[in-house]
């Protein structure tokens, strides 16, 4: 329980960019990545706008070295992976105990359904090659194997939290010693059966979602992975010459909202024992938090809850907020994961990122958010949020290296 | 600091809910699949909220609240689940729709209900519990996943019960699938042969077992939950064997000490050498209990596993249906739980008599 | 427009497996939202692929979705008013 959790890096790939660098740049150039489906194969694909990874799976296969028969799930975790793990410059792998804790929500289900379209013709045909990584279990298999990590693996699945919740129990098993390094985050593939699911709940934008604004009418799914790489006081002291880490993670806390299987409560109570309890673990105030990313979807539902959650904990003082999926649109099981990274890097080089498509104030709120690109800003805490069906609501806090 | 399983619940093929006349009378079944022996529901469950469940999240909340009965716990702290395939049945229903319908005229409830973290979230609902809600999806790593998670949790000193536990289900579609996958015998077996038949293959289960772990011994309290640790593909049966004497090490328990060891048997040939290494090795002459004649094979059935050692602990007692090998020690002070899924996923549960 | 009624209640407990609910018990005028029958708003969603399966409606935002939905009546004079306005 002594030491500290530091971010030794991160790694990321989303409808934005195939890693950091190049999601920075469209940030900065606000190029957000709604787009026709281009990989993704369904009825919906000239209703819909979503945000894919310009990359077919052949393509990933080519990058991550493994077959381009898996799933999308497990190529885009190992390319985001592998990025996080490279950016800490800590070397060899195999020399350190590491856990690799990866959200997910979907598993290999892209495979299911090819399966599933010829299984129920006749349950005796369709390749079992297809539902052999169905499990979100499978996935995270997959990528740990491939990278030669195998002291400690765990899969999350939270709904849209369960990013957020691979960090936090990432960093227990770091504060516990079990492992000198975790590799914590998500990753989702769009598939069919997801953007199905958010279409009965009626919930999907036809037109680029538009969060934190008056006239939002509903989210876009995206697909990414995002890591971290969580390491331990010993470890971060030993990080190669022109390397630190980036920030440390001082806080976390996910609470439920016990309200509705999928709905979020009016005032969002969840989410604000979830933001409370982050920064009672920080050990700081609302007045401390210099930014937050929002968990931020685009619905009606979410975007009230939570900024009524924000404007009674953080009241009269409101930090910088945006959401970051104007951008990448929903990634499920990889937002938490892909946002923990932004939110890192934020803390690291003071920027504050854009929220696209804000044209109208949300009458219920009395903030709105930061719709310009900015960077040089002493940002010394930065909350990142989280929440998702079942109730789960997850804030994480990334602070900079001393304490204020 | 001591780690008191306050509580437990258990649906599963065995009479094992509240009042089941498990283990005098031990039900059979036909094929090799283990069904769920289930309880009316409507004694824990409002019918408003039954008719949109599947079977995983009424045999979930079911064991979810008769371990908080037990414990004597209307709100715990915290909810965290395990489940290797989670909401299996609703998946397959929305999938099939989504199929046939060419992804038209599709309704919520099938895909709401898919999720995984559904049964935590229910729970939750159901209680009211704002507390911390987590749920591992790791195949055969689960459960021991929410063990450990809830674990550190009480040992960070800020919550004093956490609500545990696992659950799985077999559907028609995952029994036809997990078949053509080889993992099931061909023959016929009973609950007395399954462990004897030195052929390939085991018979499928599911079931839920869910667990109040607090840090006070309350009147009801069974065992102490003692350590849990994981281990994935490890190299060799020695890899295994000193593993097992590094983890009683690091909880202080010396091999002597261990009164019995519950192995995860499930009568295929090969996976149960794993066993029968470490039982003519690491943990020679001690007695054995097994379970899987009893529930099946499951990603997450080392859950009933606990369960029933937990049971033996309290009772003092091994049931007849479950010794494997040995007699029933005078004193039962140290069950060592030895688990593996398909030879990939081991586990480790020590629980100690309170 | 008592038959459009009657065929509603029966697809409604199917539709949503109101198990313990006979179509018959469903008054005309009930409350189908929260302290009458209890429905929450997925069974709304549920409702809307009713219409749209059974008579051919569409309701493109379920934001009317509550006024549509009061009661039993309410619903089977929209779906008159939609198939006779077409």
């Amino acid at each position: 329980m002594h030491s500290d959790v530091w971010i030794a890096g991160g790694g990321v790939i989303c409808g934005i960019g195939n890693n950091l660098s190049e999601c920075m740049n469209a940030f900065k150039h606000m190029e957000p990545g709604m787009a026709h489906m281009e990989y993704l194969h369904s009825v919906h694909r000239h209703t819909f706008p979503v945000v894919e990874v310009k990359a077919s799976n052949e393509t990933l296969a080519g990058w991550t070295k493994m077959p381009d028969k898996i799933s999308r799930t497990a190529l885009l975790s190992r390319v985001a992976a592998e990025e996080a793990w490279r950016s800490t410059g800590l070397g060899d792998i195999r020399q350190y105990r590491v856990g690799f804790v990866s959200a997910n929500t979907v598993g290999g289900m892209d495979k299911t359904e090819e399966f599933f379209a010829e299984y129920l013709q006749d349950n005796s045909k369709g390749h079992l090659s297809q539902v052999i990584h169905h499990e979100c279990g499978a996935i995270t298999e997959l990528v740990a194997d491939a990278m030669g990590i195998r002291h400690h693996i765990s899969t999350i699945s939270t709904a849209c939290s369960s990013g957020a919740n691979a960090l936090m129990y990432g960093a227990r098993l770091i504060k516990n010693n079990m492992v000198d390094v975790v590799i914590a985050g998500g990753t989702d593939a769009l598939t069919r059966f997801t953007l199905n699911g958010f279409n009965t709940l009626m919930i999907l934008d036809q037109a680029a979602c538009r969060p934190f604004d008056d006239t939002r009418t509903g989210l876009n799914l995206g697909e990414g992975a995002g890591y971290v790489v969580l390491v331990s006081d010993a470890l971060a002291a030993e990080m190669p010459v022109g390397k630190a880490p980036w920030c440390r993670l001082s806080g976390y806390a996910n609470a439920n909202d016990a309200y509705h299987q999928t709905a979020s409560s009016p005032d969002g109570i969840g989410n604000y024992l979830a933001m409370q309890g982050a920064m009672e673990m920080s050990g700081i105030k609302p007045a401390d938090i210099s930014y937050i990313n929002l968990h931020g979807t685009g619905t009606q539902n979410n975007d009230v809850a939570e900024g009524s959650a924000i404007a009674r904990l953080f009241e009269p003082h409101y930090p910088p907020v945006s959401s970051t999926k104007s951008f990448t649109g929903h990634t499920l099981g990889a937002s938490g994961g892909i946002e923990a990274v932004f939110s890192a890097w934020a803390v690291k080089e003071g920027i504050l990122y854009p929220n696209a498509n804000f044209s109208k104030q949300m009458k219920e709120l009395p903030f709105a958010p930061v719709t310009q690109f900015s960077t040089g800003h002493q940002l010394q805490h930065v909350m990142s949020n989280s929440f998702g069906f079942g109730g789960n609501c997850s804030s994480l806090v990334f602070s900079k290296s001393a304490q204020s | 600091m001591n780690i008191y399983i306050q509580g437990t619940g258990c649906v599963s093929p065995q009479e094992t809910a509240q009042g089941g006349a498990f283990p005098e009378n031990v039900l059979p079944w036909e094929g090799a699949r283990l069904k769920a022996s289930e309880p009316d529901y409507k004694q824990w469950i409002d019918v408003k909220l039954i008719r949109r469940m599947s079977r995983v999240i009424k045999m979930g909340v079911a064991a979810a609240q008769l371990s908080l009965q037990e414990a004597g716990i209307q709100q715990p702290d915290a909810i965290i689940t395990g489940t290797a395939y989670g909401c299996l049945d609703d998946t397959g229903v929305f999938l099939s729709k989504m199929i046939n319908q060419q992804e038209e005229m599709l309704t919520p409830t099938a895909f709401i209900q898919s999720t995984h973290n559904t049964v935590a979230g229910q729970i939750a609902l159901m209680l009211g519990c704002h507390g911390y809600n987590n749920t591992f999806v790791h195949k055969g790593f689960s459960f021991e996943s929410a063990l450990l998670d809830a674990l550190m949790i009480l040992k960070e000193g800020r919550s004093k019960s956490i609500l545990t536990g696992a659950m799985d289900e077999l559907t028609n579609h995952s029994f036809n699938i997990l078949s053509r996958f080889d993992l099931y015998k061909k023959e016929s077996v009973t609950p007395a042969s399954l462990l004897h038949s030195q052929t390939h293959g085991t018979v499928a289960g599911e079931g839920a077992a869910c667990f109040v772990l607090g840090t006070e011994k309350g009147t009801n309290t069974k065992a102490k939950l003692t350590g849990v640790t994981t281990l994935y593909k490890p190299a060799g049966k020695a890899e295994i064997a000193a593993d097992i004497a590094a983890f009683l090490a690091a909880h202080n328990c010396s091999e002597d000490e261990v009164s019995l060891v519950i192995s995860g048997r499930n009568g295929d040939a090969s996976g149960d050498e794993w066993y029968e290494h470490m039982e003519n090795n690491a943990l020679a002459g001690k007695p054995v209990a097994c379970f899987k004649q009893l529930c099946g094979e499951y990603p997450t059935a080392a859950s009933f596993g606990m369960w029933l050692g937990a049971k033996v602990i309290a009772e003092q007692r091994v049931a007849e249906a479950a010794l494997f090998r040995g007699t029933t020690p005078t004193e039962i002070k140290k069950v060592l739980i030895y688990n593996h899924y398909k030879q990939t996923h081991h586990s480790l549960i020590l629980l100690t008599a309170c | 427009m008592e038959n459009l009624m009657a065929a509603l209640k029966a697809q409604i407990v199917e539709q949503l497996n109101l198990q313990e609910v006979k179509p018959e018990e469903i008054g005309d005028d009930q409350p189908l939202f929260k302290d009458g029958l209890g429905l929450d708003s997925i069974d709304a969603l549920e409702i809307i692929v009713l219409l749209q399966q059974q008579y051919g409606i569409r309701i493109a935002n379920p934001e009317q979705g509550p006024e549509i939905f009061y009661s039993v009546r309410t619903i089977a004079e929209f779906i008159t008013a939609h198939q006779t306005s077409k």
